[in-house]
């Protein structure tokens, strides 16, 4: 093996032992956070017993969690019952890997260790485990991965509330794939590229995405939440009808296994949208942060961090905020606001950069405020002109819409 | 649609982006405010709370300047009890005085309504104003006469009529 594969190998595993290390870890302390905000939101003060301020509570449920007894339903089909943990965990994990979590750093590494042999890197170390080409494309391929763990998990416990959780996150996990396909299709217009490093670069170049593809930012997250199955999306679960939904049959590890999925779901869903709509590691009104170096890596890091940590608490204050929706206000939303909604708003982005570079205006930065100027006036069309009662129907709409029959049954 | 099915009339023009973000800035306005929980086991009673002095919780006997108790032995309480959870053999000692032989009551039977402290003409037994009663076993519910005299908690004021809403 040549010195620069080993350097190579040996930097992506201590890459892949840092970062696994970091979500498994981060994932444990947000099972904390999500219950600190939860009681913050309701004026209480949240879990505060075990440890300084609550911080040992993950510990604590983490050993509850490993000498539980595991439960196996007598009907269940054993096999998948056990694997499917597994598969909606492994997906979650590997999502990771592809999302630049700092500026690279520039290493010239040329040392002799001990076992390993002569080791050489030279050049820019990208921060993430795998600098795909294929960038989100990955992401997405992953993300709807995650459906057979939930899908199997509900089929393989024999009960009927598992099924019924099961079928509906199949069914909502499909459904709302498509809008967040059609949701990064402005990006990779914006960008012409769809790898993360690239997609970072264009919004350095020019503004972050979050101006010029306002919507397109807005349906991602939307489409997100319905993906992590959070609330005001979480029908799989459903607990006030059926019961714990996909999960009802598992207790012990298996179900500390779905709640992790769930949990690195929400870091790999924030992270992209940082790095998708916010910049990734971009910090703004500099260009210091290009330039390379150790601080830099680690200010960026840094800079990351906090927008992808916003972004999680901004999951949490959602699920503290909204109610569940409706089974079918759900389907409507995603076929038939979301899905048309995004199918436009592709062709309004790609026309506006077919108009920019018409007009001459070809240079990042007067390509994304041109955008942005487009987008301020599709936002107000949106949000001012659609949204009045019609994006998602109520009963009394729906009841209106079948000719008032239904209203008059009631008053009558 | 079904028969029977309640239609929840909504004003038409609501706007779903605007009512999420109201609902938004509500959740982070409670996020900032005090948090309102009582740390329970460290903190019993607050400045907002505290428990009721007319609360009738476990039982208490009073004792007299010697430590004895102050009950006669006269039968009222057994007597008035709904619950029958009070049990009392009477004895009398040399001097005739009358005092109580076994006095237990089984505060699992008890439905702490207070009439053994209204009935009471020595002032002897009480209902107290203690809720704390965790025991590791069924048969320590029994509260024997000892066990009663060497209670220390408040006792409840009952009820009184000519002030009916405590003032």
């Amino acid at each position: 093996m040549t010195p620069e594969m080993k350097g190579f190998l040996l930097l992506t595993v201590i890459k892949l032992l840092v970062i696994f290390t970091m979500l498994m870890v981060g994932v444990a302390l947000l099972t904390l956070m999500e219950r600190k905000v939860a009681g913050w939101m309701q004026n209480r003060p949240g879990p505060n017993r075990a440890g300084p301020g609550g911080l040992l509570q993950p510990v604590a449920d983490g050993i509850k969690n490993f000498i539980k007894e595991e439960t196996r339903p007598a009907a269940a089909s054993g096999v998948i019952f056990t694997l499917a943990p597994a598969l909606s965990f492994i997906p979650a994990l590997m999502l990771l890997a592809v999302i630049p979590l700092a500026a690279p750093l520039p290493l010239d590494l040329d040392v002799t260790l001990p076992l390993i042999g002569h080791v050489i890197y030279r050049g820019a170390l990208p921060i993430s485990v795998a600098d795909l080409p294929i960038g989100f494309l990955f992401v997405l391929a992953l993300s709807s991965l995650g459906v057979y763990g939930v899908a199997l998990a509900g089929w393989s416990s024999n009960s009927k509330y598992s099924l019924l959780g099961g079928l509906r996150a199949s069914a909502q996990m499909i459904s709302y794939e498509v809008a967040m396909g059609l949701s990064l299709i402005p990006v990779l217009l914006m960008s012409g590229n769809v790898a993360f490093s690239a997609i970072i670069r264009e919004q350095q170049a020019g503004l972050w995405f979050i101006g010029p593809l306002f919507l397109s930012f807005f349906i991602f997250l939307i489409s997100a939440f319905a993906e992590t199955n959070r609330l005001p999306f979480d029908l799989p679960e459903a607990e006030s009808e059926l019961v714990a939904g996909y999960h009802s049959e598992y207790s012990a590890m298996k179900f500390s296994l779905f709640m992790i999925a769930e949990f690195s779901h929400i870091v790999t869903i924030s992270a992209m949208v940082a790095t998708l709509y916010f910049g990734g590691w971009d910090i703004p009104f500099t260009t210091w942060d290009e330039q390379g170096g150790v601080l830099q890596t680690l200010a960026t890091h840094g800079a990351f961090f906090a927008k992808m940590f916003f972004w999680i608490f901004f999951v949490m204050w959602i699920r503290w905020t909204l109610p569940r929706f409706r089974y079918d206000q759900l389907m409507a939303l995603g076929w038939k606001v979301l899905l048309p909604l995004a199918l436009a708003y592709i062709m309004v982005i790609a026309g506006s950069i077919w108009g920019a570079g018409q007009l001459g205006w070809s240079s990042p930065r007067q390509k994304a405020f041109f955008l942005l100027g487009i987008n301020v006036v599709v936002g107000w069309l949106v949000f001012f002109i659609l949204d009045r009662g019609r994006i998602i129907s109520g009963a009394d709409r729906r009841s209106r819409d079948i000719g008032g029959v239904a209203r008059n049954v009631v008053e009558a | 649609m079904a028969i029977g099915v309640k239609v929840m009339h909504r004003p038409a023009d609501v706007s779903y982006v605007r009512a999420t973000l109201k609902g938004m800035a509500l959740t982070f306005k409670h996020m900032l405010q005090p948090k309102v929980t009582m740390q329970y086991p460290e903190e019993r009673s607050t400045e907002e709370w505290r428990i009721a002095t007319r609360w009738r919780g476990t039982h208490r006997m009073m004792t007299d300047e010697q430590g004895r108790s102050k009950c006669v032995a006269c039968g009222l309480c057994p007597q008035v009890c709904p619950a029958n959870c009070i049990k009392l053999v009477p004895g009398e000692d040399e001097e005739g005085n009358r005092y109580p032989l076994i006095y237990e009551i089984d505060e699992f039977r008890c439905v702490f309504c207070g009439y053994c402290q209204e009935v009471c003409p020595e002032e002897a037994i009480h209902v107290g104003v203690h809720y704390e009663n965790a025991e590791y076993s069924r048969d320590r519910f029994v509260y024997d006469l000892e066990r009663l005299s060497s209670q220390t908690h408040p006792v409840s004021t009952l009820w009184d009529p000519s002030d009916p809403r405590g003032q």
